[in-house]
């Protein structure tokens, strides 16, 4: 497994410049995501945060290439993600970011285990070996559902799911690590835990660290914070 | 590769119950027109064969059909009989081999074919236990029947009584089974034959019983030219042994004794003309190719299968939209699934790849259980060619 390194350190691992985004929809009714110029520098590790509809998700998704501006640029470890075509921009995603999604997105025909290693199943330059499954045990371990490996989603509970879907966005050592709001789910000593490995990993591997969160109270963890409002111009147009 | 099939056993798997149906319902689709086209392509190869082997069959003037399905398959019918004097005429011409063959009667529901020793020659057909019938009263069967009757050299096997109450016919014979054929994979393997003349016996043309000049004086009518006249009380010997072989005796002119069919394999095309020439003269018989009869009977075969062919494509058409139904709603159902996959960077064709392993995987199992039942149906469907 490897990851795709910036290009230098100097170089942010994300770089936005006069982004504009906009859902589909009639002019009048839709939500417009803008923002001028972001960069986020390797293995730093930021929060974002922001009151529902500001655009969080977005934003994260829009880093990750599943969706694309209307105009502007975003860069991810050095490669254009927002010009890509949609093979490559998958690609580049595969490399390169793991994912906590809100909804944790965990396969049901697939036990714990195979969930976990599903990023390595399916992109064609990585591969499921033992030292992967000894892996995907490790986190499972250090995250507390070893003994979930052979359960299905629907016979987890909402933090063992939580929990899996971490192990998931870890399994591929990406160098960004992106979680929206990756312990929303979990009570508080889990979500603790959770957030340690998140951290640890990312310590582990340099990765960056970028986290959609409502929880106030882990922010002091966070080198940075990024109050959205603040910094985009957000608006919806009646 | 193998971790997409991972990914596509485990969808398949998972949803079970839809897996099977879609397999049954492609492996149906499947099936049907295969052991339609199968059975008919061993049918027709079966009948051709045994049809080829036979240039012709002399008969009674009727149903050729029923002639030949006779004298080939030993289907039991109510044909004419033609006198034995057709088949000696045959051999005075010599024109070819003529081989008698007499089917009226049967053996615990086993036709009792009646027939020459040329016939087991020229089917080929060896003793694998024992030898051929040579006596008045020996049988010696097919592989399969003494199979399914459960008989062996030694063994004896009574013929089934016709008309049971009517008092003018003869016994059920007792035969004695001298031996077993080997399996020959035709219709031979079904049947008890004997000698032409356990025929007749069988017939009441001829019998045994006690010598007339010790018999019952009450049983005495009369004499006439010096033979001695019994009334019917004389009982009649329903058993064949070296002691009472020679009071076995015929009360009828041979030649005019009743074959079903006369099976004949003439040494030239020339002599099959004339044969064939000769006997349609006749008003009374017909001598049939039963290459041409089977030819025709397939034609018939033929137009059933188009019809068949015609049904298993409309429910080939039938399954292939239930399958594209199935796979679009499969494909809705997994949109929440794709989404996920493309979030984590799985490639568009890999997406792809994954609903077309899991449809070749259901393709694959229903083309293997297809053929399994066709080999099935094979093993376990009777043969129709030697239950005709």
């Amino acid at each position: 497994m490897s990851r795709t390194p910036c290009e230098s350190n100097d170089d942010p691992l994300i770089r936005i410049r006069d982004l504009r985004f906009a859902y589909p929809g009639p002019p009048h009714d839709r939500f417009t995501l803008t923002i001028d110029e972001l960069d986020i520098a390797p293995g730093e590790h930021t929060a974002i945060i922001g009151p529902s509809g500001s655009g969080k998700t977005t934003l994260l998704h829009l880093i990750a290439g599943i969706l694309v501006p209307e105009s502007g640029s975003i860069d991810l470890a050095g490669k254009p993600v927002s010009r890509l075509a949609d093979e490559r921009r998958r690609a580049l995603r595969a490399r390169t970011v793991g994912m906590v999604f809100q909804e944790f997105e965990l396969l049901e025909y697939l036990h714990a285990l195979d969930n976990i290693l599903v990023p390595l199943r399916v992109a064609r330059s990585l591969r499921v070996d033992a030292e992967a499954r000894a892996r995907a045990r490790d986190l499972a371990a250090s995250l507390g559902v070893a003994h979930t490996l052979r359960r299905r989603p629907s016979r987890l509970s909402q933090g063992e799911r939580q929990r899996i879907a971490i192990c998931r966005a870890l399994i591929a050592r990406p160098s960004l690590i992106m979680g929206d709001e990756p312990t929303g789910n979990l009570d508080p000593a889990s979500a603790t835990t959770a957030l340690d490995l998140l951290f640890e990993q990312a310590r582990d591997h340099e990765a960056t660290l970028l986290v959609v969160t409502h929880n106030h109270a882990i922010l002091d963890r966070f080198e940075r914070v990024i109050d959205l409002p603040a910094l985009v111009h957000a608006e919806a147009r009646a | 590769m193998s971790d997409l099939l991972y990914l596509s056993i485990r969808h398949a798997l998972h949803h079970r119950v839809r897996t099977a149906i879609l397999t049954l319902a492609l492996s149906v689709a499947l099936f049907l027109p295969a052991i339609v086209q199968t059975l008919t392509v061993r049918y027709e190869t079966a009948l051709h064969a045994r049809a080829r082997s036979t240039p012709l069959v002399l008969g009674a003037r009727g149903n050729r059909y029923d002639l030949v399905l006779s004298a080939l398959y030993f289907r039991l019918s109510d044909l004419e009989p033609i006198p034995y004097r057709a088949l000696t005429d045959l051999v005075q011409q010599r024109m070819g081999l003529a081989i008698p063959i007499h089917l009226r009667f049967s053996a615990r529901g086993v036709p009792i074919v009646a027939t020459s020793h040329e016939y087991f020659e020229v089917r080929n057909l060896q003793p694998a236990r024992g030898h051929l019938p040579l006596r008045l009263g020996d049988c010696v069967l097919g592989a399969s029947a003494a199979a399914r009757l459960g008989l062996a050299p030694e063994d004896t096997l009574f013929s089934d009584q016709k008309d049971a109450f009517e008092i003018a016919r003869p016994p059920a014979l007792k035969m004695h089974v001298v031996g077993v054929l080997a399996p020959a994979g035709t219709p031979d393997d079904d049947a008890v034959f004997v000698d032409i003349r356990t025929a007749w016996l069988l017939e009441g043309l001829m019998h045994g019983h006690a010598p007339a000049g010790s018999a019952d004086p009450r049983m005495v009518m009369g004499e006439i030219d010096g033979n001695i006249v019994l009334n019917s009380a004389i009982r009649e010997l329903n058993e064949i042994t070296p002691e009472n072989a020679a009071s076995f005796h015929l009360h009828a002119d041979e030649s005019d004794l009743p074959l079903t069919c006369v099976l004949f394999f003439p040494n030239s095309d020339k002599n099959a003309t004339i044969a064939k020439a000769r006997a349609n003269t006749s008003p009374t018989q017909q001598m049939l190719v039963p290459a041409e009869v089977v030819d025709d009977l397939l034609a018939f075969v033929f137009r059933i299968k188009g019809f068949l062919d015609l049904i298993a494509l409309t429910l080939g058409a039938c399954v292939a939209l239930m399958t594209v139904l199935v796979v679009m709603l499969t494909v809705r159902l997994r949109a929440g699934e794709m989404r996920t996959l493309n979030r984590i960077g799985c490639a568009r064709r890999t997406s792809l790849a994954l609903h077309a392993w899991e449809l070749s995987l259901i393709l694959a199992a229903a083309v293997i259980l297809a053929m399994l039942a066709v080999a099935l149906a094979h093993a376990l469907l009777p043969d129709l060619i030697r239950t005709l």
